[in-house]
């Protein structure tokens, strides 16, 4: 009875239409998730670029109109904005630089190496994560004022290398577990030394995933507002300086601050995109 | 010269004891194969040669030459791992040319080792593709090639045809066997594949249980295994082991009588070759049961038993034997091999 149903359904046309409807899921599947992303970017552009009006329009078109990129302009030209802005990358950048440099050799070393006490560590490097900032932030704000540290930006990006490095540590850990040990072997084998082969076969396999866990501490430094906002007062960054600024501000500037947090992590993300699918595939088999 | 001496090597694990004392060595252009089952430490004293592994004990020598605790850039060697390992984010060529680089070799001289090394083993269409283009044979051979293109003194191979599909490996053996017969490097092979070990070895070291159980010419490791279980491990049905009573230094078979090693006790085991046997009439025969008959095309196996204990015999094809058959065997007694009941070594070959 089956092959009677299946003739009946299994026409020439059969094969074609499953092909369009699941060409159809993926490409719905993609405008999804395109709109997850770009819709609420494009509505924060929206209230940053329309000017006071743009905001407290209603019915709300959603179309761009009466688009400019003045009040932008004057947002970027209220004080204290470029500057903010300016450490905010300075501290993304030190946290980005500390976490991979001392991060990745962690995860190297967890990922080939066997020591005593290895999962114990493990679950250290996790626990740091456990512990609210919150009841460190008095202790912190004291040792910063002796050490010098406080209302640096310096100060800021150790705060967030702290944050960030964990997770650097466990994440290259994986890839460096990615890369087949036999690889490096190879290496050692045909000339290498330990370093060398590091180098040379280690880490452009790597490098994807390195570049990921490079975003990843980008993204951690630049949304923290909490160590931000307690360890700083003039030198505030960029989330620090929002928060305290714009819950006085008119809505269109807090549309602007809105798009200017969110504009670096994506201009940032689209720089590295090719190094975050693995280009060679590391498979060796 | 580079001839390997592998002077009385121990590895532990713990409490465990991969290497149990092994010493070998091996001559200057001779292929030797380390065989035995997986855990038997073959890989374990690879490594430990190659340098990526450290023994607990023991030394081993390259010509005149200690290497260990030398790095394994040091000890001129070179090696074909079980993965291939050859590097994805190269080509072909660099893959190829990736030690005489490290050598820091000029150029030209890389491109013409290259070129001889892809010619050999006929990658030259591939060499400037990246290996995640290629198939797991020409993966395999481009790894061959990267190991030969830097002339090594001692060739090290870690099962490099188990990835590969039975017709492949068949083809590459053949083509191994070629390729390293003109280049003369001495070679150190590890398989399980006791038909791998046989075709391209000069000889084989039987492994098991961290101990080389018996070294030698392939054929005479098939005709007379030193150890039971080497007798069981090599030869496809492998060995036959028949006890039986001893009478006046001597056993009964069928009508025959053969004699046995002196200062046995009054049993000792017979160690039987399937194909070691032809058809007799019975009284003169040695009885066998047989239970089941598989005719193969190339031959007739035999599976039953003799005195009670499990046998494989090899008949020709032309014969023509039924299960549940009762028949005569005749034994070939020069293929006979005598192995102690208690030990399981074999008693030097008598004399017939």
């Amino acid at each position: 009875m089956s092959t009677e149903t299946m003739s009946a359904t299994e026409t020439a046309s059969r094969p074609a239409s499953f092909a369009s409807s699941r060409r159809w899921l993926l490409w719905s599947g993609i405008a999804a998730l395109c709109a997850w992303v770009l819709v609420p970017i494009y509505l924060v552009a929206l209230g940053a670029l329309g000017g006071r009006q743009g905001v407290y329009i209603w019915p709300k078109t959603g179309l761009p109109t009466g688009i400019s990129l003045e009040p932008f302009i004057l947002f970027l030209k209220t004080e204290g904005v470029v500057q903010s802005f300016l450490n905010s990358l300075g501290a993304a950048g030190i946290t980005v630089a500390l976490s991979i440099l001392l991060g990745a050799p962690a995860g190297y070393a967890l990922a080939r190496y066997d020591f005593r006490g290895k999962d114990s560590y493990r679950l250290l490097v996790l626990l740091t994560r456990a512990f609210p900032l919150a009841i460190l932030a008095l202790p912190l704000t004291v040792s910063f004022i002796r050490l010098g540290l406080y209302d640096t930006i310096i100060g800021v990006g150790l705060i967030h290398t702290v944050l960030a490095l964990p997770f650097a540590a466990l994440v290259t850990q994986g890839i460096f577990l990615g890369v087949p040990k036999e690889l490096e072997e190879a290496a050692w084998v045909f000339g290498c030394t330990r370093v060398q082969a590091f180098f040379k076969v280690v880490a452009p396999l790597a490098l994807p995933g390195i570049v990921a866990t490079a975003v990843f501490a980008f993204v951690i430094s630049w949304n923290e507002v909490f160590a931000a906002s307690v360890l700083t007062v003039r030198n505030r960054t960029l989330t620090a300086y929002l928060l305290t600024v714009l819950s006085e501000s008119p809505m269109h500037y807090r549309f602007a601050g809105g798009l200017m947090l969110i504009l670096p992590s994506v201009v940032f993300i689209f720089a590295v995109r090719r190094y975050l699918f693995a280009i060679w595939g590391i498979s060796s088999k | 010269m580079a001839d390997i001496v592998i002077d009385r090597i121990r590895k532990s694990f713990g409490a465990f004891q991969a290497l149990k004392e092994v010493s070998l060595t091996i001559n200057d252009g001779e292929f030797v194969s380390l065989l035995g089952p997986s855990g038997c430490g073959k890989t374990t004293l690879l490594r430990i040669i190659a340098g990526l592994e450290t023994s607990t004990s023991g030394d081993v020598r390259i010509g005149d030459r200690s290497i260990i605790g030398l790095a394994p850039k040091d000890r001129g060697l070179a090696m074909v791992f079980q993965n291939y390992a050859v590097f994805p984010h190269m080509t072909v060529y660099e893959n190829v040319a990736f030690g005489l680089r490290m050598q820091k070799a000029d150029d030209a001289r890389v491109k013409a080792q290259v070129e001889k090394a892809a010619g050999l083993l006929h990658i030259e269409p591939y060499l400037d593709r990246y290996p995640n283009k290629l198939s797991g044979g020409q993966r395999q051979r481009v790894a061959v090639a990267r190991a030969l293109a830097v002339e090594p003194k001692v060739l090290l191979m870690d099962e490099p045809l188990s990835n590969l599909d039975a017709l492949l490996r068949l083809e590459m053996r053949t083509e191994l066997k070629t390729v390293l017969q003109s280049a003369g490097t001495t070679t150190i092979y590890v398989t399980h594949d006791q038909t791998e070990a046989m075709g391209l070895s000069d000889r084989i070291a039987v492994m098991h249980n961290g101990v080389v159980e018996q070294v030698g010419h392939p054929v005479e490791i098939y005709n007379h295994p030193a150890t039971r279980f080497v007798g069981g491990f090599i030869g496809n049905p492998p060995m036959n082991f028949i006890k039986v009573p001893v009478s006046n230094g001597q056993v009964a078979a069928g009508a025959e009588q053969l004699a046995v090693p002196d200062d046995v006790g009054n049993e000792i085991v017979l160690g039987l070759r399937g194909e070691a046997v032809e058809l007799a009439p019975l009284p003169q025969g040695i009885e066998m049961k047989v239970r089941v008959a598989e005719p193969m095309g190339s031959h007739l196996l035999l599976t039953g038993s003799i005195h009670d204990q499990p046998v494989r015999v090899i008949l020709p094809a032309s014969e023509t034997v039924k299960s549940g058959d009762t028949i005569g065997l005749k034994l070939d007694r020069r293929r006979i091999t005598w192995l102690s009941p208690e030990s399981g070594k074999s008693f030097p070959a008598v004399s017939a």
